[in-house]
């Protein structure tokens, strides 16, 4: 039996995977008022860095009497991958990822309570998530307060190549090591805000603290030492810190300029006991024209200081209690700039449809790593001397929407 | 083997933060009940703009969470996004 280590880069930080279907199921319920009933497919696609990452979405919403609201949300993920980290180390693989979300909004006056539960599997990764939260509209609806609490459950495995091909490395036999299985727990608390502060600019607050604790790593990626009397590097395994705590704190404001178009800017200060810090910066402008159409534009800077333990090339082997080569714990920049568009349209054959749309949005994403080396390339200029990773990629994203 | 140190807060931490802001909201109600009504300063007659579909901070949220998504996938950050932050109170 060999290993496989086909994965080289688990694409969602464990807590993350939590935080889509909490943004689908309750980013649009408004204290005061339920969400409209509404349906969404969606196709997404993300390629870059020899990664693609395509499938569907389906979200339905569905009010049930005057005071209740559900929601179910299906999210897939099939991944391909040959990443960097694949290369260096690993073999290419595909793999699907499926959540199913369920969430309920129950409102009592001008309170709404949320509940709601999360679960994703793929071959070695099973999360579940549930989550709460209220919401509070007060000083003659022009403040809503929301409270919020998560609690994650993750079961972490393995996986190895039972049986190679033959003639190349792609693995057609994959199963779990049955040597090798791990757990994480999350906790997530949430403060959020919404002022209306004129009749045409509106602010939210946010705050949230996540504790994380177990198998935060992932296992599959290795960090590279200097090997002994000579420019080239060893591989060895990960080591992480089994406790991680953060605190992120963002603002925005959006304003409504007076030839009906939006304007809005948003800050997002993150830091983490891992001595990550990083600063989000984003500008979006919507402006709606010839009646059936709302065109969009984006620009979002990123950057982020490296984890305490990261590395590119550690200087020898057990240089440190920790020790980690993960991408997304290095230091970089990144730039990501987006346009979308969405068409109104009319269904006249089905009177119970009041509204649909057709929407496109694309992205494009670019990422300067600061310390983290193209490791590919050692051989070419010396181990610690290869040019810096850059990634590139493409974001698309085609949905149809209704309400009814 | 250079050590870095163990690792600082942890849930315990967490907790005592998270109590500490509780009291705080709880302190600041306290403070607010005890003073006058707040007089809406944009009426309801004047939310016009406000209800406008593209103010909503939830439009397209089934493709503003996939954006989310990717970006946490490739970054060190994550929360803070409103995910379960404040609405509107517009209507």
């Amino acid at each position: 039996m060999q290993l496989a280590g086909r994965l080289g880069g688990r694409l969602l930080p464990p807590f993350a995977r939590t935080l889509l279907a909490l943004a689908v199921l309750a980013a649009p319920a408004l204290a005061g008022v339920l969400p409209e009933d509404e349906a969404d497919l969606m196709y997404h696609s993300y390629q870059g860095g020899d990664i693609t990452v395509n499938g569907p979405s389906v979200l339905i919403r569905k009010k049930v009497g005057d005071s209740l609201s559900l929601t179910y949300n299906y999210y897939e993920d099939m991944i391909s991958s040959a990443s960097i980290d694949v290369k260096l180390s690993a073999s290419p693989y595909h793999e699907i990822r499926k959540q199913n979300s369920f969430g309920a909004d129950y409102l009592h006056g001008k309170t709404t309570y949320s509940v709601g539960y999360i679960y994703s599997k793929e071959p070695d990764y099973i999360a579940s998530t549930s989550y709460y939260s209220i919401s509070q509209d007060m000083f003659g609806d022009l403040t809503t307060i929301t409270l919020g609490y998560r609690r994650g459950w993750d079961q972490v495995y393995r996986d190895l190549c039972a049986a190679p091909h033959p003639t190349n490395s792609e693995c057609p036999d994959i199963i779990n090591d049955p040597t090798f299985h791990e757990r994480a727990d999350h906790w997530g608390y949430s403060f959020g805000l919404t002022q209306i502060l004129t009749r045409n600019l509106l602010a939210t607050l946010n705050y949230e603290i996540d504790t994380d604790q177990g198998y935060l790593a992932n296992p599959y990626r290795q960090i590279r030492y200097q090997s002994t009397g000579g420019a080239g590097f060893t591989l060895a395994p990960q080591i992480y810190p089994n406790t991680r705590t953060s605190n992120a704190a963002s603002v925005l404001l959006k304003y409504y300029l007076p030839w009906r178009a939006t304007l809005t800017g948003s800050y997002r200060f993150y830091h983490d006991t891992w001595d990550v810090t990083g600063s989000t910066i984003e500008a979006d402008y919507t402006l709606p024209v010839w009646k059936r159409w709302i065109f969009d534009g984006s620009v979002r800077y990123y950057t982020q200081t490296h984890a305490s333990f990261f590395s590119d090339l550690f200087p020898y082997a057990n240089y440190s209690n920790f020790m980690a080569r993960d991408r997304e714990l290095a230091a970089f920049d990144s730039v990501t700039l987006g346009v979308g568009a969405t068409y109104q349209f009319d269904i006249p054959q089905v009177p119970w449809i009041h509204k649909s749309t057709a929407n496109i949005r694309y992205d494009r994403m670019m990422i300067d790593y600061k310390d983290y080396r193209d490791a590919l390339l050692a051989a070419q200029y010396g181990a610690g001397s290869e040019p810096l990773y850059k990634l590139d990629a493409n974001v698309l994203e085609v949905f149809l929407s209704i309400w009814y | 083997m250079r050590a870095y140190g163990e690792q600082r807060s942890g849930r315990g931490s967490a907790v005592r933060r998270v109590r500490g802001a509780l009291l705080a909201v709880l302190a600041l109600g306290a403070a607010l009940g005890g003073c006058a009504p707040l007089e809406p300063w944009v009426k309801p007659y004047e939310r016009e703009h406000l209800a406008d579909p593209i103010m909503s901070l939830g439009r397209n949220s089934i493709a503003a969470s996939y954006r989310d998504h990717v970006f946490e996938t490739r970054e060190g950050s994550h929360g803070a996004t409103g995910a379960v932050g404040g609405g509107c109170g517009c209507n």
